[in-house]
């Protein structure tokens, strides 16, 4: 049923990652970062020691160019909603609008305001209301991020809304439930951390570089200290939210753990893949191995989805086949019932063009009952529902594992730091420079699970991808793909540039 | 009352002149920051992003029977 060309849909799909992968280069150090700055500045102000205040005047200066640097990257995503998916902007525009009107006025206010004291105002203002100042960026910023990442939980649980035929719109009915929804908040929670974690790599990799290099010691070992004891707390709590991230997931949106899992049949008790390589050939319905090799942990996954040892995860298998014994609809059913929304919603459409009042009302019953599976009925067959497996699981397994690597890293760095014993292991502040682009691979790796693994959908259940972009033409969607390819390859490269030359000056310090 | 809202404007424009005039690795900064600007809303989103709707249609109800239309036109 959907008309859409693939070629404008893989395009449109395309060029919507590339803008998202490459903005979320950007915007997790700048969350972090701030954080740790006004950390190293409460230090100065507490203590008084100028050291501190060099500390951090340092780090603010490589937060300015990655600010600088990833500044409207953002702005991009926001043109290709009105131009490549118009359906989708206009179906959820009325739940869009307050969050990313709210984090506009935000980030305007508290940003710009703060951000112009926290560079300007070393010696204009008083160091409390220059510390207050820092930490108002800090969480400015961070807010800012609360109110997309509110949109994105919707997407993946919408709450809190109504879908108007007779406007083809959503609209909010609760906005307190859209702000609360568990989806959103996990997702905020988990991403805001993993965002610290990603700036505790930074401070570490470059202060490792300092010390491999034997210069700047002192900076470099003070920095250590706030940065690992900042890491590892932020780390442990990166980890219960990735659970509860995990636990929304399982509730929501089951195929994606099945697919982040590689778990074809669902079972009980089921174990959590620790490392394994997918058999390729495996799909729902054939009796092939689902991996060549993998580790296990025995019932994980039934702990990680679920809280309970005993819990049955679904299956792929099981999502589009339907299990009675576990009160599974099918695929099947699902998609007549959309098929039945979706003809309501038509029989609604003419009735009130020819001004059946009755037919409409009758119309509108069928549709309301059949409208929870909406975005089935726009589908062409029951695979459609699975998403990509192996880029869903190899990304969730990334994710997870460099995750524990980091964990392990800041224990080892802040007990390394604590006995002074930094510079003598060589070997392992190589490991912790070399661990910043595991940090980058990670933050990707999460948002690929995040938005690959809820393929079809745009909004779950209720929009397929095929159904949200515009009817225009794929070739302007492949230029305008290139085209920033190349814009953001040389905003990147202006960043790693700009920053290892700032970093090769090096602070001011004997 | 006049003259106290004078010093303020001074004093906000003092401080933002001195900050961005005392700037070093700033200034390539915002450079780098309004030369993007302009690529990414004067050209950009001027010559390749027209929102759609609001280009082929005048009102919110035009937009709303498109949208309708797409949603309904392969009845099954």
């Amino acid at each position: 049923m959907i008309e859409h060309s693939e070629l404008l849909v893989d395009w449109s799909r395309a060029q919507f990652a590339l803008t998202a992968l490459y903005h979320w280069i950007f915007v997790p150090l700048t969350l972090g970062l701030t954080f740790i700055v006004a950390i190293m500045e409460t230090l100065y102000v507490k203590t008084g020691d100028e050291k501190w205040k060099r500390t951090t005047k340092y780090w603010m200066g490589l937060l300015a160019i990655n600010f600088a640097i990833g500044l409207a990257t953002g702005i991009i995503m926001e043109f290709e909603f009105g131009t490549n998916w118009s359906n989708y902007s206009w179906i959820v525009g009325d739940i869009f609008g307050a969050p990313l009107a709210i984090e506009g006025l935000m980030a305007f206010f508290m940003e710009s305001t703060f951000f112009a004291i926290m560079f300007f105002g070393w010696e204009k203002v008083s160091k409390k209301k220059h510390l207050l100042s820092t930490w108002l960026v800090a969480i400015g910023s961070n807010l800012s991020a609360l109110w997309i990442l509110v949109a994105n939980g919707w997407m993946q649980h919408p709450v809190g809304m109504h879908f108007n035929p007779d406007t083809a719109r959503n609209e909010m009915t609760n906005f307190w439930a859209i702000l609360f929804n568990p989806n959103a908040y996990s997702k905020f929670l988990h991403t805001i951390t993993s965002g610290y974690v990603l700036a505790t790599l930074f401070v570490i990799s470059v202060s490792s570089w300092y010390l491999i290099k034997g210069r700047n010691i002192q900076f470099a070992k003070r920095s250590i200290m706030v940065a690992a004891s900042f890491g590892l707390i932020v780390s442990l709590f990166n980890l219960t939210t990735g659970d509860d991230s995990a636990r929304q997931v399982a509730m929501h949106q089951p195929m994606k753990l099945a697919a982040m899992e590689g778990l074809y049949d669902g079972k009980s008790a089921a174990p959590i893949v620790a490392f394994g390589i997918l058999n390729p050939k495996k799909d729902y319905l054939n009796d092939e191995e689902e991996f060549f090799y993998k580790i296990e942990i025995p019932e994980g996954l039934s702990l990680l989805g679920f809280h309970s040892f005993n819990a049955y995860v679904p299956g792929i298998k099981q999502l589009v086949l339907g299990d009675k014994e576990h009160n599974i609809t099918s695929t099947a059913t699902k998609l007549a019932i959309g098929k039945r929304a979706v003809n309501a919603l038509t029989a609604y459409k003419e009735a009130k063009k020819s001004g059946d009042e009755a037919g409409a009302v009758t119309a509108l019953k069928t549709f309301e009952a059949n409208s929870k599976y909406l975005g089935y009925g726009y589908l062409d067959k029951v695979e459609d529902v699975i998403p990509n497996v192996p880029m869903t699981f190899y990304a969730f397994h990334v994710m997870v594992s460099f995750g524990f690597w980091f964990i392990f890293l800041f224990i080892v760095m802040l007990y390394l730091a604590m006995t002074n014993e930094l510079e003598q292991k060589r070997w392992f502040l190589k490991l912790a420079l070399w661990s910043l682009p595991l940090g980058y691979a990670a933050q990707e790796a999460g948002w690929i699970v995040a938005e690959v693994g809820r393929q079809p959908w745009a909004i779950q259940d209720m929009l397929p991808v095929g159904m949200s972009t515009s009817q225009i033409s794929s070739g302007s969607v492949m230029f305008t793909f290139w085209m920033f390819a190349i814009l953001f390859t040389a905003l990147l490269i202006a960043e790693v540039k700009i920053m290892t030359k700032q970093i090769k000056i090096g602070p001011k310090e004997v | 009352m006049k003259s106290k809202m004078l010093h303020l404007f001074k004093s906000v424009y003092s401080f933002y002149y001195d900050g961005f005039n005392n700037m070093k690795l700033g200034k390539t900064l915002w450079l780098l920051i309004a030369f993007k600007l302009f690529i990414l809303f004067a050209i950009i989103k001027w010559l390749f992003f027209p929102d759609v709707l609001h280009e082929q249609f005048q009102t919110d109800k035009e937009r709303s029977e498109y949208i309708l239309q797409q949603l309904t036109k392969d009845k099954s």
